[in-house]
């Protein structure tokens, strides 16, 4: 292990002798080994398990009978699957549209030096801390028609029936979602904007150029792969929001927030339908692959290349 | 610097580290709780919550320490958790050797799948321990003629409680018929106060008014042909007409506002009762010890009243059938090495229903389902409450297990998701009724 850790230092002063380099690919190569081990074990194989029970009719419990392409036909043709495809992509949608901005913003803010910001964003990031159970109970507690904070701060207009009523319930899981990751991808964004150089922003200054202009011209073009990167784990991360809704609504009232996990949650182990839960759990991961695929590509050729290079 | 390069060293201790990788992942998949390897003892799995918990660990601990070579090891879990997390473990066989179950469909599952041992033998050779229960509570724990559980526990049927404050004050009477409860309807709307309680979100909770509804309109044939999988079952007009009054008790504003985002294991729609927000509350028989004890004061001073689901105008039931859990049931895994199974039986025969159990349930406001008990319900301070549960339980011409315990797991999911539909309005009777027609057989 110890060849190993003298390499990368080398590896960084970019030693160009070709034969070196050709070594060093291969020393390089076994250090994947572990880790290509473990990608097998624990998503190779259960995903070539998942794509095989597809085509089995089990319940969980007796034996494993051949169905052949019968369950991708009851799922297909099954209304409730586009009811939870379409309310999985509005939510992811509508909570991207919603996050990234306040996230953006409040990264910009946050990333200033003056004292009072480091105050504001330990509040900011306070909701991070929570686990999604202890954020959806404690939504849950708060927003009890009855028993709830209307009634305990005497807000008759804030007792809705929230999680009752379909339409408020999708808007809900929206709030709390943005209101559980804005901090994370604030997080990100702060980073990505102490990343940009100085001089950019002094050679602006120096033109004449205000705040605003400074943010679209300097601070928005330079967040660009930042923007990239929060954005595909947005995405791809609303694929799994789960545990959040399956303790705030249960996926109801009636099906209106029965996103694709959790429908292939209460098809598999509620129903006992495994081959149907398991063409669900298929689609997801090809979902997730080609949304992650799409937003690398929106990155560009050179995204590989280093941002503070070429100034 | 030495050049780096893969030394033949470094290679062989990667190989070398790998079958411990091996070990270690296959070693998670084989070493679960309910694993029976080890000290010999069986284990067994139970639910948690006050105050059955207690009253089970007493059992468990008073036998484990008169059976030391029979040892009992109870691990706890949260209701809906475990549910789920039974079913995996029985896939999986790494079920515990003792199942607490509900009997019923998914009884049937276990046993059909040859994951449960028959003890209808074991029966046989205990006649005592056979007629010590109602005879009633073995219907749920029979699959095809065999008895696959041990019933337990006590009898828990559906009740009709209201607030008998909020009745005085409105001057009027506890509703005798489905017309009484629409004029109450008004009468609690008008007072704004609401004239149910529901904890909708639950789903199993809206499921009650149905299975009674349909019980009074159509009579237990219904559902029993549903049971059984005649064909289109659920298109009975019964089940059309359940589906209308529920939709038309829904539409006068009958439920609390807010009832789907409420759950049942919150307990809030019991706190809506005895806090005075809600007028009436159809809900299970454990809920009067869960109220006794968070009511401050509400059971115990007399404001409880209960009475049996209404009648419905030309309806077929009989008023004194009933709905509800018959009792609850334990099984043992097929699984489980004859040493474990043996134990299980002990227990099943020594450690269960023992008279301390039995006064404990008396004690929490519940009917253990022993026959002989009458003297001790009567000398209880909830006498009145336990007498009314134990002559419903004995004098119900019909006594209709729970739905979604009845039916199999798929057919009792999809019931849940159409029955939240149907209180929503999302979908109309007859749709309520054709979608679940496409469930029989499943």
């Amino acid at each position: 292990m110890s060849n190993a850790v003298s390499t990368a230092p080398r590896a960084a002063a970019g030693v160009n002798d070709s034969k070196q380099t050709e070594k060093r690919g291969a020393a390089l190569a076994w250090l994947t080994v572990p880790a290509l081990f473990f990608f097998v074990v624990f998503a190779v194989i259960p995903l070539a398990g998942v794509l095989i029970l597809s085509f089995t009719s089990w319940d969980g419990i007796g034996a494993i009978g051949v169905a052949g392409m019968s369950n991708w036909f009851s799922v297909l043709v099954d209304p409730g699957l586009y009811n939870a495809l379409g309310l999985t992509f509005l939510i992811m949608i509508v909570s991207w549209l919603v996050q990234t901005p306040i996230s953006l913003l409040l990264g910009v803010f946050t990333a200033g030096s003056q004292r009072y910001r480091a105050a504001l964003a330990v509040l900011y990031f306070l909701p991070l801390l929570l686990s999604s159970a202890a954020v959806a109970i404690a939504f849950k507690a708060l927003l009890d028609p009855n028993f709830g904070l209307a009634t305990g701060l005497g807000l008759p207009f804030l007792a809705q029936d929230w999680l009752g009523v379909p339409q408020l319930a999708v808007g809900l899981v929206i709030f709390v979602i943005a209101w559980q990751f804005v901090p994370f991808h604030t997080l990100i964004y702060q980073g990505g904007v102490r990343q940009i150089p100085k001089s950019l922003y002094e050679a602006a200054q120096i033109d004449g150029a205000g705040t605003v202009k400074q943010f679209f011209h300097i601070t928005l073009p330079q967040l660009k792969y930042t923007i990239i990167t929060s954005s595909t784990l947005m995405v791809v991360g609303s694929l799994t929001y789960f545990d959040l809704i399956f303790i705030l609504t249960g996926g109801g009232p009636g099906n209106s927030t029965r996103i694709l996990a959790l429908d292939m949650y209460l098809r598999g182990f509620r129903a006992n339908l495994m081959g149907p839960a398991s063409v669900i759990a298929v689609i997801l991961v090809i979902i997730g692959l080609a949304l992650a695929l799409f937003l690398q590509r929106l990155g560009g050729k050179d995204k590989q290349g280093s941002q503070l290079e070429g100034l | 610097m030495k050049q780096p390069q893969t030394s033949r060293r470094s290679f062989l201790a990667l190989a070398a580290l790998t079958p411990f990788a091996v070990a270690a992942t296959s070693a998670c998949g084989t070493s679960g709780p309910g694993a029976s390897s080890g000290g010999g003892g069986a284990s067994m799995w139970y639910l948690s919550g006050e105050p059955n918990q207690t009253t089970m660990q007493k059992a468990v601990d008073a036998f484990n320490s008169a059976n030391s070579a029979d040892k009992i090891t109870v691990t706890y879990f949260q209701n809906d958790a475990y549910k789920t997390k039974i079913k995996t473990a029985i896939g999986a066989n790494q079920a515990p050797t003792i199942i607490y179950g509900w009997g019923g469909g998914g009884l049937k599952t276990y046993a059909e799948a040859n994951q449960v041992e028959d003890l209808t033998g074991w029966f046989d050779q205990n006649p005592d321990l056979k007629k010590k229960f109602f005879p009633s509570v073995f219907g749920a724990a029979t699959v095809n003629g065999k008895i696959y559980a041990l019933p337990n526990q006590y009898v828990a049927p559906i009740v009709l409680f209201y607030n008998k404050e909020l009745f005085q004050k409105a001057g009027v009477q506890p509703p005798k018929t489905w017309d009484d409860i629409m004029s109450l309807v008004k009468t609690f709307n008008g007072m704004g106060v609401a004239p149910f309680s529901l904890g909708g979100q639950s789903r199993w909770t809206s499921m009650m008014w149905l299975e009674y509804l349909l019980d009074r309109i159509g009579g237990p044939e219904v559902f029993k042909a549903i049971f059984e999988g005649k064909p289109n079952a659920w298109l009975d007009p019964a089940v059309i007409e359940t589906g209308t009054k529920i939709q038309e008790l829904v539409s006068a504003e009958g439920f609390i506002k807010g009832f789907s985002s409420i759950t049942a294991d919150s307990q809030a729609d019991q706190a809506l009762l005895f806090s005075g927000k809600a007028a009436m509350m159809l809900h299970g028989s454990w809920t009067y010890g869960a109220m006794k004890k968070a009511g401050q004061n509400f059971v115990q001073d007399g404001k409880l009243g209960f009475v049996p689901f209404p009648t419905v105008a030309g309806g077929k039931g009989d008023p004194k059938n009933g709905v509800g859990n018959p009792a609850a049931y334990m099984s043992i895994s097929a699984k489980a090495s004859d040493k474990e199974k043996e134990s299980a039986k002990k227990f099943f025969k020594d450690g269960i229903l023992t008279d301390t159990v039995i006064d404990a349930y008396i004690n929490s406001g519940s009917v253990p389902i022993v026959n002989g008990i009458e003297d001790k319900l009567n000398t209880s301070p909830d006498k009145e409450f336990l007498n009314y549960v134990y002559d419903m339980a004995k004098n119900a011409p019909s006594f209709q297990q729970s739905w979604d315990q009845a039916l199999s797991p798929t057919a009792a999911e999809a019931l849940l998701n159409n029955i939240d539909q149907l209180f929503l309005k999302s979908i109309t009777p007859q749709q309520f009724a054709e979608n679940m027609n496409g469930t029989l057989g499943k």
